[in-house]
């Protein structure tokens, strides 16, 4: 796309100057700042304010600010002496576009770079082989939590996404009317409900057969379901939705009956978008806290069995490492920092599937 | 295989809105007919009508006689399914399906209801359809290739030989060059020619000249105002339609004077 749209702006640029030199009378400012200028502009800002206010001893924090607001209003002035206002607009624009998406870049960066470097002290092969069980100090891992997280989150998907799909299907392709308008609303309110409410949903609906107390992975996925069923829906629901009507037009035309067209035609053709919003949910869920918290608990050994007693997952081993560690501190603390890194990095994973998912389904085009 | 089709005083609803009402014709086997007037007159839900595609729509139903060949195709226990295998639908924009190679796409027929058949059966038929739709000679080396990545008249000659390739008696075509080059047009307008020999085919056009050089007969379809049902003002062999229709609408519209 942007090599499309480069020539043609040059075009348009080329267009403007031999527009502007036509009409010297209304284009005054027929001036141009080099390429570099922003740059140069840049490093005097930051040399000038920012190392004076750094050297002034007044925080980086003050240094930095002072420096993006110095450097916007120069550019702005530069510009509009040099340029006109037009283009120094444009330029002022550039600068707060610029200065959003790095701000926007702080957290994550300092997230990600905080968990790597704490984490890593314990990112081994004993953190993945060793369970928690009789370890009271040193050593020790997450295998038991990573065992976890993998079994009730797999759970949760093989029940939502069944449920989220059809749903999915049933609104694009047969509701109307209120119940469709109702399950959709419905589907809305979910998205939204705190993931605490889901552990409690789950938590009371199995203490009703199994009296108080009772914690199982399986209650865990139960309660993932609830959070993740909706986001199923919607993102599928928005792919059959671009299915453009006129390929099931096309199937109804060749006597396909419905059902086969839907499950032939439609689902097939959007299965990319489909496969990688269902990925986007899982990873959506993996890393939930406080409904494990509530439903599953946490436990030091490996436990394979979803419906039998105590799990422990990532998150939760994360949080519990932190909030009750034992004696010595640091191990604890550091297990609990890998155990985030982990999870980071299973999300990471699964959104690079997701992407390649979407390419490999995607329908293919080429060959003209 | 081609079958001639008879209306009789068909009322096409949807919901309580009627759309088209009372019209009453008989389409000839082994002939192009042409449907032609103003856009919303209802000729293309007409056309629709005849493999019950309208249904889609909900709330859309029809009084009256559509029959093929002296059968019903309202009557009780008819499958529209089973009538759309029997009247093929060719649609305005070319609509290969993106998922689909050339050669799936000409058998998506059979390949979508999961009929099975030998490869060497698949092959002639997919060689036949696309040899009857013109397309043999420029994709024959492609086959595997997506259907998507021809040209729009290409795609709209693979979508004719997907038509075709399920056996239809009638072949309805609703504006099928409207999206196309002048090039691609006449490729159609030929291939509409040669297929007459087998099929019945209906065709909407807004297009006065190719409903002239395409068909035997055309049927003038015109509105009296929104909200005001479509009918069918008159129906004729075409070479009478265009030098002396017998309605003054007929003769307004065909010669360009309209309203």
């Amino acid at each position: 796309m942007s090599t499309g749209t480069e020539p043609e702006t040059r075009q348009m640029s080329a267009e403007q100057r031999a527009l502007e030199a036509s009409l010297p009378s209304v284009a005054k400012k027929v001036g141009e700042l080099p390429s570099w200028a922003p740059w140069g502009i840049l490093a005097a800002a930051v040399v000038v304010v920012g190392g004076g206010l750094l050297l002034a001893g007044r925080g980086i924090g003050l240094a930095v600010v002072a420096t993006a607001v110095v450097y916007a209003l120069a550019v702005y002035l530069i510009s509009r002496t040099v340029e006109g206002p037009r283009k120094a607009t444009d330029r002022l624009v550039t600068v707060l576009v610029t200065t959003a998406f790095l701000i926007a870049m702080v957290p994550l960066v300092s997230v990600i770079a905080t968990v790597l470097t704490n984490g890593v002290a314990r990112f081994d092969a004993q953190f993945f082989t060793n369970s928690m069980r009789g370890v009271v100090g040193e050593g020790g891992g997450g295998y038991h939590a990573i065992l976890g997280t993998l079994i009730i989150t797999a759970l949760a998907a093989l029940m939502s996404i069944p449920v989220g799909l059809l749903t999915a299907v049933y609104l694009v392709e047969y509701g109307r009317g209120k119940l469709s308008r109702a399950i959709t609303f419905f589907v809305d309110v979910m998205t939204g409900i705190p993931s605490i409410v889901a552990g409690l949903f789950a938590f009371a609906l199995f203490a009703l057969f199994f009296g108080p107390g009772v914690r199982l992975g399986f209650m865990g996925s139960l309660a993932l379901c609830v959070l993740m069923i909706p986001v199923v829906v919607r993102s599928t629901e928005e792919m059959l939705k671009i299915v453009p009507n006129e390929l099931r037009e096309a199937a109804y035309a060749l006597g396909v009956p419905k059902w086969r067209t839907i499950l032939k035609v439609v689902v097939p053709t959007s299965v990319a978008g489909i496969a990688s919003g269902v990925t986007l949910a899982i990873a959506r869920v993996i890393g939930e806290t406080a409904p494990l918290l509530i439903a599953v608990g946490i436990t030091t050994g490996v436990n394979l069995n979803p419906f039998d007693g105590r799990m422990a997952t990532l998150p939760v081993f994360s949080y519990y490492s932190y909030v009750a560690p034992g004696v010595p501190r640091e191990p604890f603390i550091d297990r609990a920092w890998t155990a985030a890194l982990v999870l980071i990095i299973l999300v990471m994973v699964l959104n690079l599937a997701a992407r390649l998912i979407a390419r490999l389904f995607a329908p293919k085009t080429a060959g003209r | 295989m081609s079958k001639s089709i008879e209306v009789e005083n068909l009322n096409i609803y949807y919901g309580s809105f009627l759309a088209v009402e009372d019209v009453t014709m008989t389409i000839r086997p082994q002939t192009v007919t042409a449907l032609i007037g103003p856009s919303g007159c209802g000729k293309s839900t007409f056309l629709r009508s005849i493999n019950r595609m309208h249904e889609v729509i909900p709330g859309a139903r029809v009084e009256g006689k559509l029959a093929l060949d002296g059968r019903d195709l309202y009557g009780p226990g008819v499958d529209p399914v089973g009538v759309r295998r029997q009247v093929g639908m060719v649609f305005q924009r070319p609509n290969p399906f993106p998922t689909m190679s050339i050669y799936d796409n000409v058998i998506a027929g059979m390949r979508l209801n999961n009929k099975r058949a030998k490869k060497n059966v698949l092959d002639e038929l997919v060689e036949k359809s696309l040899r009857g739709a013109n397309l043999w000679k420029e994709v024959k080396d492609r086959l595997e290739k997506p259907g998507s990545g021809l040209s729009g008249g290409q795609q709209q000659r693979l979508c004719i030989a997907r038509a075709i390739a399920v056996q239809p008696d009638v072949l309805l075509m609703d504006e099928p060059c409207s999206a196309l080059d002048p090039i691609s047009t006449l490729a159609i307008e030929d291939l509409i020619n040669e297929l007459k020999t087998d099929y019945t085919i209906v065709i909407v056009t807004h297009n006065m000249q190719q409903a002239a050089r395409v068909s035997d007969y055309t049927g003038f379809f015109n509105i009296e105002g929104t909200g005001k049902p479509g009918k069918l003002v008159e129906m004729d062999e075409t070479r009478t339609m265009f030098s002396q229709p017998s309605q003054k609408a007929t003769e307004d519209y065909v010669s360009g004077r309209f309203g």
